[in-house]
């Protein structure tokens, strides 16, 4: 697989070329120093995403595959078997199959496409072009983390092929159904290769992470003070700074498992009779494994937030023509998420038996949360109210996320509020929260982020009466899907059921299943409507024809049209300002790298 | 064939909408980029009003339809309070959403682009953000106030005249333990498990607390209506979840690590048929915690009824003691004609 290929636009345009000449860094590069085992962090971003949208592809593949089960139980799709053999024999999904759907699409989405796809994308090609630098801190480790993130991604993807099948256990993985292979198929080979793809997963992101803080924290031009910086940035930098934190934990978890499935360690087994077999393992905890695995998790859905919080800020203040409400509460509400991430991972757990008390903490902790992301909300909309505002794609994108990510929030009140959470713990209220939330919502945030920064990375601009068609189904769609959703979470209908006909309880919800497996056809058919309209674009997209297309301040427009490795010809512009001087005296937008005035008025 | 035709549609579909994009970025090149640009403007803008609009009666049309379908009044006393909790929670947060979903889209729609207008420069102001910090503030102390007073309700101490029963959880079915007249569950260890010597539950047949020890399976668990019950909850191999949709309990099953949790039942199964006008209406345990490839149907049920119902149904049960260990067997003693003797009692001899 060589996605990284199919990012080759400069050699398509001619006046592209020449610049190369100028830049401080010039060397001989051939088509792999330049292309594949690039070290500049903007084709390294580039080949984030598009690996990044080919997980997307299959992610959202799978998900409408176990949609038609969920929603046509008794239907037989014969063109299934035709593709998937015994996986689907007679033309229905069987419960291997099932499982192990729903397991590599939250693993996919989650990690490959929100994590690596997000932050790996966006950190990579802005933290340089935003704050002033030529490249990341070492350029090097920042291309393995892009080949450490490749080898993941190959495990993975060959896990898919082998007879007992991917890793089915549901994406976290709880042992003992993962650790032992006697209690479900895809607990065999497939989990293996899953937890060796997750270790080499935490190495990229550690690499990338690492370069990113250091990165930020030394390498600024001069005049970018810390709180000069762009809020893309500042989100990019606590994203990071959790994703050190916290991913080592989940490797220290995923090693356990290994040792427990393969060398006979009793880590998280304990009493166990597994059809008929007496296991020998005794004195370890099934719980510990949760308690590791969402230190990390909680974490997890911030290291995905938090970026398209970042570009939504950002976004939201271009387009309106005003300056980001309230910047230093803002940044503050990303520092308090940060911290707060990492004192509410049991708040997944209240149903464990977990102590009381313990969990009395956890669900005061939990619901702090609620001050910080009411803040950001709050400010998103004061940033649109007297602003003047544009709606390209990538507007609209973001103020869906604003949109999706109160509906979503909301929800998570009822959540992490571990009285209501008895009873919808492991429903579909749970599935209709985190997909609106950190689904659907951070899927928006990159969206806007590849609409808006589309020019940057390639020159052209992406086909909007697409964009917004995308937008607009994709928005009626995510609401249609997941809203109704909640009310069967409500019912108590648990999570992962592939065929509710033998329960009284949950059996009537059969039309609004159909309605929502539509649904998901459309936008799923739409997603691949923008993904072809991305590869389109490289290369036959409109042009961009000046430096500055959305009349921005920050510095990534004070580059060429395609700027080569080093960013900047010449000298690396210096900041007089914030970012974002927008509408200030009278003038539209006022760029960071202008002197401050005389005249000026202070705010 | 039917596929065939779908995909001919699909694809045909897109590329009709694809030319028509393409085509509509020319148009808007040779009309003047900035007049093309105003006027999808306007339309997002109000596409985004239309969106709010048509949303918020969504929103009704969506609750009028499904508000009948989510189980009804709750059937034990835990869930009135996790109810209540819900109906607090759903009338603050929904307050909420009212307000800024109204604010997003008609602000958008309102300062949409506009050449008489110029934004506003207001970077900050600190009574505002005060403001909206301490507002949900107070707000979620509320919340957090009745969720723990509740939730220590729920999961504090059983009542001292709560009955106890085991439920054990394995792929992919549930199995039972009543303690017996001794109301004290025997000793088990795991490795004493042996479906052949009809010891499933790996009882210890030294410990005399075992010897009443009342094991089911196939069957449903009975629970008295009125009378607080503390479950026993473990797990034989993989995590599994005691769900309890009309009770709104839950509980992991866990192996290796007993949980605990009770609650009283408010409504026998027949007031329940009764309520619910579905002759087949029976509470369901639901296996919430995936486990395995039969989790779908992991289901056990329960019948609420009065203790002289549940009486009368114990006492029709024998001991596993007694199935395990037949020569302890009065009632088999007297006959010892092999032929009646249970399978796997001969398999212990």
């Amino acid at each position: 697989m060589s996605e990284a290929m199919n990012v080759y636009p400069e050699v398509t345009t001619s006046h592209a070329v020449h610049h190369d000449e100028h830049h401080v860094h010039h060397h001989k590069e051939t088509f792999i120093t330049k292309y594949i085992f690039s070290q500049d962090h903007k084709t390294i971003g580039k080949q984030f995403l598009i690996t990044g949208i080919i997980w997307a592809i299959i992610g959202g593949l799978f998900s409408v595959l176990f949609r038609l089960q969920l929603g046509y139980p008794d239907q037989t799709f014969p063109i299934l078997e035709t593709f998937f053999g015994k996986w689907a024999r007679g033309g229905q999904i069987q419960p291997e199959f099932y499982y192990a759907l729903i397991t590599i699409h939250g693993t996919v989405l989650v990690f490959f496409v929100l994590t690596a796809g997000l932050s790996g994308t966006f950190a990579n090609i802005l933290i340089p072009l935003q704050i002033g630098a030529r490249d990341m801190a070492s350029p090097f480790l920042n291309m393995l983390s892009y080949w450490f993130f490749f080898m993941a991604s190959v495990v993975m993807f060959s896990s898919l092929f082998i007879t007992t099948g991917p890793a089915s256990g549901g994406w976290t993985v709880y042992p003992p159904l993962s650790a032992l292979g006697q209690a479900l198929e895809g607990s065999k080979l497939g989990m293996d290769l899953w937890l060796i793809s997750m270790a080499l997963f935490v190495v990229s992101s550690l690499l990338g992470g690492l370069n990113y803080i250091s990165t930020i924290l030394n390498m600024r031009t001069k005049g970018m003070s810390m709180t000069r910086m762009p809020l893309t940035i500042w989100a990019m930098f606590f994203t990071a700074v959790l994703g050190v934190l916290s991913f080592p934990v989940l490797l220290s978890g995923a090693i356990l498992l290994l040792f427990d499935r393969n060398l006979g360690t009793s880590f998280y087994l304990s009493d166990i009779v597994v059809n008929g077999e007496i296991l020998p393992n005794e004195g370890g905890s099934a719980i510990l494994f949760q308690h590791l695995f969402w230190f990390l998790g909680h974490p997890e859905v911030y290291i995905i937030l938090l970026p398209a919080m970042g570009m939504v800020s950002e976004i939201l203040s271009v387009n309106s023509r005003k300056p980001i409400f309230g910047y230093m509460a803002m940044l503050g509400s990303l520092f308090a998420i940060c911290i707060l991430a990492f004192l509410v991972w049991a708040h997944h757990m209240f149903v464990t038996g977990l102590n009381p008390f313990l969990g009395s903490i956890f669900v005061l902790l939990t619901l702090l949360i609620a001050v910080p992301s009411a803040i950001k909300v709050f400010n998103w909309l004061t940033t649109l109210w007297r602003g003047n505002i544009r709606f390209t794609p990538a507007t609209l994108f973001a103020i869906g996320f604003v949109s999706l990510f109160i509906s979503g929030g909301l929800t998570g009140i009822f959540l992490g509020n571990s009285t209501i959470d008895i009873h919808l713990h492991d429903t579909m209220f749970v599935v209709a929260h985190f997909h609106i939330v950190m689904g659907v919502a951070s899927m928006f945030g990159m969206f806007a982020g590849v609409y808006h920064w589309f020019p940057k990375m390639f020159g052209r601009y992406l086909n909007s009466t697409l964009g917004y068609i995308h937008f607009w189904v994709t928005m009626v769609g995510a609401y249609l899907i997941f809203w109704p959703m909640h009310y069967q979470g409500l019912a108590g209908m648990p999570r992962r059921y592939l065929d509710k006909s033998s329960w009284v309880s949950f059996t009537q919800f059969g039309e609004l299943d159909k309605m929502i497996t539509i649904v998901s056809i459309i936008v799923f058919a739409v997603q691949l409507m923008f993904v072809f309209n991305f590869f389109y674009s490289i290369f036959k997209g409109r042009k961009v024809t000046t430096t500055n297309p959305w009349g921005a301040n920050t510095l990534e427009w004070t580059t060429p049209i395609r700027p080569g490795h080093g960013n900047w010809e010449g000298e690396i512009p210096e900041v007089h300002r914030w970012a974002y001087d927008y509408g200030k005296d009278g003038r539209e937008f006022i760029p960071q790298t202008e002197p401050i005035g005389e005249n000026e008025s202070k705010h | 064939m039917q596929t065939f035709f779908i995909v001919a549609i699909l694809v045909l579909g897109f590329l009709i909408t694809f030319q028509i994009a393409k085509a509509s970025e020319y148009v808007a090149v040779l009309r003047g980029e900035e007049k093309a640009r105003k006027q999808t403007n306007r339309i997002n803008a109000f596409m985004l009003l239309m969106f709010l609009i048509i949303g918020l009666i969504g929103v009704y049309y969506c609750n009028e339809k499904l508000k009948g379908k989510i189980l009804g009044t709750p059937a034990s006393d835990h869930g009135v309070l996790i109810d209540r909790m819900l109906y607090i929670t759903l009338a603050i947060t929904f307050v909420v959403f009212i307000i800024t979903q109204v604010a997003l889209f008609w602000f958008s729609f309102k300062y949409q682009h506009s050449d008489k207008r110029k934004a506003y420069y207001y970077p900050h102001n600190n009574k505002l953000e005060l403001i909206w910090t301490v507002v949900p503030a107070i707000a979620l102390t509320v919340l957090v106030g009745f969720g723990i007073f509740y939730w220590f309700k729920i999961t504090g101490k059983a009542p001292k005249n709560a009955m106890e029963v085991e439920v054990i959880g394995s792929q992919f079915k549930w199995e039972y333990r009543y303690p017996g007249k001794d109301k004290i569950f025997g000793k088990k260890y795991y490795k004493k498990t042996d479906e052949a010597k009809a010891n499933p539950l790996g009882q210890l047949w030294d410990d005399p607390a075992n010897h009443d020890d009342i094991y089911i399976a196939g069957d449903a668990l009975h629970l008295v209506v009125n009378k607080p019950v503390r479950m026993i909850i473990n797990a034989k191999d993989v995590i599994h979840d005691v769900g309890l949709a009309h009770f709104r309990m839950k509980m992991d099953a866990v192996p290796g690590t007993p949980t605990t949790m009770w609650f009283t039942p408010t409504k026998t199964t027949k007031q329940m048929i009764e309520e619910t006008g579905n002759p087949d209406f029976v509470y369901e345990i639901s296996c919430d915690q995936m486990c395995g490839k039969g989790h779908t149907g992991m289901r056990g049920t329960i019948i609420v009824e009065t203790q002289e119902e549940l009486d009368a149904w114990l006492a029709g049960k024998k001991p596993q003691y007694l199935a395990a260990n037949p020569d302890k067997d009065p009632s088999v003693k007297k006959d010892t004609t092999a032929a009646v003797k249970p399978v796997a009692a001969v398999m212990n001899q």
